[in-house]
């Protein structure tokens, strides 16, 4: 450790959001699906969702008092971190039911992990957020697991 | 399913030359109000970035489609592993691709390498997905 992770930031690690719950329409999966370019008919017809609308689904909806000058929503989540500019990150996603209209999800996301590397031109902080999507049947439907580098 | 699945074999590219139009689109369904994909002053003069940039998951959006357009209804993607390696912008024309790398043909599993590259042909969205044909 080199000591940018104090033990108060590493605390965060756990961090649940308040689960959030959705109901997924055939209007909302249309504009998703035209503005994506897609081209299968079930997804512009909105007969099922294609993979990734439980990103529109579940991005935060905050006022706009509570954006940033940038026009960005703040993670409430993240504690505050040491380093600020975000780098590319990675999206990890098993989908393991299909999502129709009408379908009801919620979601919850978690603070997996927090930790430091040391990159070519000073130290980076990883840190991890799991979101785990179930139906009102509590069943898994997507785990979505978010990897995002502060420098 | 048209070319038939065996590893190594390559799926159809398709090319995106995304415009405004479908970037604030994307955006406006994601309710996400990021200046640098719609304020073309802030992102160049403030941020300094040389146009309006691509919001990244609309190109892991489009990893998905490569595979799934193949798919059809013979089968569906059951994960995706991928990241965002460097931005890209309005005006810039891109290519999703895929190669199959494993293929069971008693279950049915598939795993294939994806990428989203620039017009140079740098890699801007490496990633994997793995799918499952229905019997």
């Amino acid at each position: 450790m080199t000591g940018l992770l104090n033990d108060e930031l590493l605390a965060n690690i756990g961090r649940q959001s308040e689960p959030r719950r959705e109901v997924v329409t055939r209007r909302d999966i249309r504009k998703y699906a035209v503005a994506t370019g897609a081209r299968l008919r079930k997804y512009l017809d909105g007969d099922v969702a294609p993979p990734m609308f439980h990103v529109p689904l579940f991005w935060d909806v905050v006022e706009l008092d509570q954006l940033t000058p940038d026009g960005v929503s703040v993670d409430t989540l993240l504690p505050k971190f040491p380093l600020e500019r975000a780098m590319a990150g990675g999206l990890e996603i098993d989908y393991l039911k299909p999502i129709h209209p009408g379908d009801w999800l919620t979601a919850t996301r978690t603070l997996t992990n927090i930790y430091e590397k040391a990159g070519r031109s000073g130290p980076l902080i990883f840190y991890e957020v799991l979101m785990d999507i179930v139906d009102d049947e509590g069943e898994l439907v997507i785990r979505e697991k978010t990897t995002r580098i502060l420098r | 399913m048209n070319p038939a699945p065996a590893v190594g074999v390559s799926l159809p590219e398709r090319q995106h030359t995304p415009d405004n139009v479908q970037l604030m689109l994307y955006n406006a369904v994601l309710w996400n109000g990021h200046r640098i994909h719609f304020d073309l002053p802030y992102a160049t003069e403030v941020e300094g970035y040389p146009g309006l940039v691509l919001a990244g998951p609309m190109l892991g959006d489009w990893l998905h489609q490569v595979v799934d357009e193949w798919l059809g209804d013979k089968g569906m993607i059951t994960s995706v592993n991928y990241s965002n390696r460097g931005a890209t912008y309005v005006g810039d024309t891109l290519t999703a691709g895929a190669t199959i790398t494993a293929y069971d043909p008693d279950t049915g599993e598939l795993t294939l390498d994806v990428f989203i590259k620039n017009a140079e042909g740098d890699v801007v969205a490496p990633g994997v997905i793995g799918a499952k044909l229905t019997a």
